[in-house]
Order: structure tokens, then C-alpha cells, then sequence
């Protein structure tokens, strides 16, 4: 959690140093953007994600008080943005995922292969099809999981910055990290499943 | 309640409750040490386990979708003009 050069940052912009602020949307734009296409699905949603993220920084980084939390600020602001966003569509209910929902079936027959990425190519990875499960599967997630997976594995924050970020227990980031993992899980074998179904050829 | 496989017992829906914090390698030596002698005798959970890996593997190298340059400058540009109404830097 220790990101001196941000630390530094904050204490230019609170200074009122000329540039800081903009050094400091330099720095933070493309991942608050990531983020938000990541969390709202749609590009335009990102877009104001991004922009409301950068107005609250912009009217509020002067007075925070713990410099060494810029990161996990700057994602709880556009967390909340994105849930914002989501309460103006459909309603998601807040009830925690049972484990034994998520348990695999009885062996039935061979399980579906996920595709191991240590054996794709890079090009191979960003293929449409493979990319489009995986979206599809991240935003098919509750929202209050979605956003504990999305910090966690897609932008790589610790569990204890996730925990500031979204002000929750170290344990429940954990508990969220696991079962949205496996929804994931659950929701690309279902995928990969249908595919090798769907390509068997008669012989 | 459904086991979690045709040799599901006690230990696997055990297992089955912490195998992220395994892979994240937040687990207790101990209960490590406990998982990986279960992992060692159980084929479903060795082979549920390396599911996950694999999911967690792509969602962590799934690349991100990039910011578009003309919203990149437009937004900067409502920046600017925010920083001139009010009188900032």
C-alpha cells in the first residue's frame, strides 16, 4: 500500500503546485476508465464515470487527510460513481451468494475445458470470443461482487487497499473475492461447454 | 445437500471454501499444509482447483479496454475550463 510518488503527488496538489492536478489525471485517467468499462459494461458509462471521478478529485483531494490512501480513494470515488450509475438501471439485490450454490454439480460426464492462458499467446488471449466470455461472465457478477473481483484480479489491488477502497472488512473482500471467482468460474465452463458441444463433429 | 463431486466429503466442501485464498497464497501455513495433502489425494479438487487458477489466470491477463484519445482530450479540455472558473492550477 506504500505508492510514495503518489503520496508525493497529494502533497503537490495540496500545496496548489502549479501542474499537480494534472500530473495527477495523467496518472489516474486510463485506469479510472478501465475500471469503469469494466464495472458499467458500456463505454459512455465509463465516460461519466471517468468524468465525475476526476471533478470529485479535483474539488476534494485538497482536503484529504491520509496522503498515503490517494489510490484506494481515487477508487472508492469511482466505485461509488459506477454504483450511482447502476441505480439508475435495473435493481440488483444486496443478498450475499451462497457457497453451496457455486459447488460443481455431480461428475456427469467430462467437465468443460477452461482454456489455460499460460499456453495462449497474447493474440490468442485478446481473440473477440474468448474475451467476450469473460466480459460477459465479469458483468453477468452482483454488483457488490463484481467490484471486489474487478479491484482485486483485473486491477490488481491488494486485499487490504480493495478493504479501504470500498470500506468493508479485509474478510468480506475475501469472502466476495472467492464466490465471484467462482460465479466466473461456473459462467466460462457453462461457455466453453456450449462451444465444445456446439464444434463436435460426427465421425 | 449435493457433495461437491462423487467423492465429495467433509474435507472437500472444506477446501472448497478457501481454495482462492490458497491460490492468492493468503492462506495459514497450517491449513495450507492441510489443503495441499487433500489436493495430493483428490483428483476432483485437484482438477476443480485448476479450473479456478485458470479463470483466475485470464481474468488477470484479459487486457483493458483502452481510453479513446478524442474522449482522453475532451475531457481534459472540461478540466481546464473547471481549473479557469475556478481560479486554480
Amino acid at each position: 500500500m506504500d505508492h510514495p510518488e503518489e503520496t508525493h503527488l497529494l502533497q503537490q496538489i495540496q500545496a496548489n503546485e502549479p501542474g499537480a492536478f494534472d500530473r495527477f489525471v495523467t496518472l489516474f485517467e486510463d485506469r479510472i476508465y478501465r475500471f469503469g468499462v469494466r464495472m458499467c459494461g458500456q463505454r459512455e458509462d465509463a465516460r461519466d464515470v471517468l468524468q465525475d471521478t476526476l471533478i470529485q478529485a479535483y474539488v476534494s483531494l485538497k482536503d484529504l487527510r491520509h496522503p498515503e490512501a490517494l489510490r484506494s480513494w481515487v477508487y472508492r470515488v469511482a466505485a461509488n460513481a459506477c454504483l450511482m450509475m447502476r441505480r439508475k438501471g435495473k435493481f440488483e439485490p444486496q443478498r450475499e451468494v451462497s457457497l453451496e450454490d457455486l459447488m460443481p454439480r455431480g461428475s456427469d460426464g467430462p467437465r468443460a475445458e477452461i482454456p489455460d492462458p499460460a499456453s495462449l499467446p497474447d493474440e490468442e488471449l485478446a481473440r473477440s470470443e474468448l474475451r467476450q466470455a469473460v466480459r460477459a461472465a465479469v458483468e453477468q457478477l452482483p454488483v457488490q461482487y463484481r467490484v471486489v473481483l474487478v479491484l482485486r484480479d483485473m486491477e490488481h489491488l491488494p486485499t487490504a487497499e480493495v478493504a479501504q477502497a470500498l470500506d468493508l472488512p479485509e474478510s468480506t473482500i475475501k469472502m466476495r473475492l472467492h464466490r465471484a471467482r467462482l460465479m466466473v468460474r461456473q459462467s466460462l465452463e457453462a461457455t466453453f461447454s456450449g462451444e465444445a458441444s456446439a464444434g463436435r463433429r460426427p465421425q | 445437500m449435493t457433495p461437491p463431486h462423487e467423492s465429495g466429503s467433509r474435507e472437500c466442501r472444506e477446501l472448497f471454501g478457501r481454495l482462492s485464498e490458497y491460490l492468492d497464497g493468503e492462506l495459514d501455513p497450517s491449513l495450507c499444509d492441510e489443503t495441499e495433502q487433500h489436493l495430493g489425494e483428490c483428483a476432483p479438487c485437484q482438477e476443480f482447483l485448476e479450473s479456478l487458477r485458470r479463470t483466475v489466470a485470464l481474468l488477470t491477463r484479459l487486457p483493458g479496454e483502452p481510453l479513446p484519445e478524442e474522449m482522453r482530450a475532451a475531457m481534459r479540455q472540461a478540466l481546464r475550463r473547471l481549473q479557469e472558473e475556478r481560479g486554480l492550477k
